[in-house]
């Protein structure tokens, strides 16, 4: 089915979650390369395009993701889990889910303050508005140091976040991953 | 007899026309005879240029070190020969990164290519004061023909004008880091000033 359930993720749920994935790890790849010191400019130019397209394409996938977490039913916890363990769960996803919304404005907004003023031509197909930020090498400082440590950091959650997962399944044996690959499961 | 006269009048005039700019100054009509000689172009002359982005706007700049001369001849404005170079590195756009960007492996490659030069090879009348102006372009070890537009805007017995204008395709010459977002064409506006050597 479409939509979670009582005890199940939907297969909308699922798609988003591991396409934005995806995403913000080839987005982390690009980002970190794009910004090595003695990388030839043409490469760098285009690292930077591609990286702008797929952020915004991350941008829309996580507003979706959003609306839809919003709207929708939750499952239950996985059986087994303690009351922090839940609470602390519950954090790290919506930590997780306004990171996946701040990191791409946090980098529409560096392109947008830019002296640079490089238009965001979105895979060569439409130009995507700058933000109304008054441009300066200021802003562009201050929003580029805000895109890299929230980057950053949602990389480290994420590495938390998998690392959870991987111990329920591997160690505690329980359902917490499994139902975020498929739509049905099974007690243990 | 008339008939000889009116032709023999209307040949000067059209020989004139390049040159016939008046300025109040002077109290005759120059000739392109009065023209002719050799130019050397000075520093008061502006090489601007301009590439667009999509979305509109884009980068525009000038170059600040160049150097050429335009050797006008004496009655045939097809027998003038202009030459020109340009030093790349000393692009200006108002943005340092942009003006790096520029004199790197990604468009001029100024460490390697220090120059671009133009030569022409045929001037075209084109008007009462505008002609075509078809040459060979060098940039970054590439040679091709290239087109522009002049048009005379200034002229005294010393001074000369010209205001130049053309599109350059930027892939002829191994510059197309950025395409689409920004144009192939670069757009070159300049205003070319000449002393009488």
């Amino acid at each position: 089915m479409l939509r979670n359930g009582p005890d199940a993720f939907g297969w909308v749920t699922i798609l988003l979650h591991w396409t934005i994935a995806i995403l913000i790890a080839g987005l982390l790849v690009l980002g970190f390369v794009m910004t090595r010191p003695d990388i030839d400019p043409v490469l760098q130019f285009d690292l930077f395009q591609w990286h702008k397209s797929f952020g915004f394409t991350a941008l829309g996938l996580a507003a979706i993701r959003a609306v839809w977490w919003l709207a929708g039913r939750h499952p239950a916890s996985v059986a087994g889990l303690s009351t922090p363990e839940r609470h602390a769960s519950f954090a790290v996803h919506i930590l997780l889910l306004c990171l996946t919304l701040a990191v791409p404005v946090t980098g529409w907004a560096l392109a947008s303050a830019s002296t640079l003023d490089i238009p965001s031509f979105y895979f060569n197909l439409v130009v995507i508005p700058h933000l109304p930020l008054a441009k300066s090498a200021v802003a562009e400082a201050l929003w580029t140091t805000a895109h890299a440590v929230l980057a950053y950091g949602l990389a480290g959650l994420v590495l938390l976040h998998a690392g959870a997962a991987l111990h329920h399944h591997f160690i505690r044996h329980d359902a917490v991953l499994v139902r975020m690959l498929r739509n049905r499961w099974r007690d243990g | 007899m008339s008939v000889r006269l009116t032709t023999l009048t209307a040949a000067l005039t059209a020989l004139a026309g390049f040159a016939l700019q008046v300025s109040a100054s002077e109290a005759k009509a120059p000739t392109l005879d009065d023209a002719a000689g050799r130019y050397d172009i000075d520093g008061s002359s502006q090489i601007n240029f301009k590439v667009g982005q999509v979305g509109g706007g884009g980068i525009s700049g000038k170059f600040t070190k160049f150097s050429g001369t335009f050797q006008l001849d004496r009655g045939d404005i097809s027998k003038s020969v202009v030459e020109f170079a340009l030093f790349p590195e000393t692009v200006q756009t108002g943005e340092p990164r942009i003006e790096n960007f520029l004199r790197s492996t990604a468009v001029f490659d100024t460490a390697s290519y220090p120059k671009i030069v133009f030569r022409s090879t045929k001037i075209t009348r084109t008007g009462e004061n505008t002609a075509e102006i078809e040459g060979n372009l060098t940039a970054k070890g590439t040679t091709r023909t290239e087109h522009f537009e002049a048009t005379l805007t200034e002229w005294n017995r010393r001074v000369i004008g010209f205001r130049i204008q053309g599109g350059v395709y930027r892939t002829r010459y191994n510059m197309s880091v950025g395409i689409p977002i920004y144009s192939n064409v670069v757009q070159f506006d300049m205003m070319v000033n000449g002393e009488k050597h």
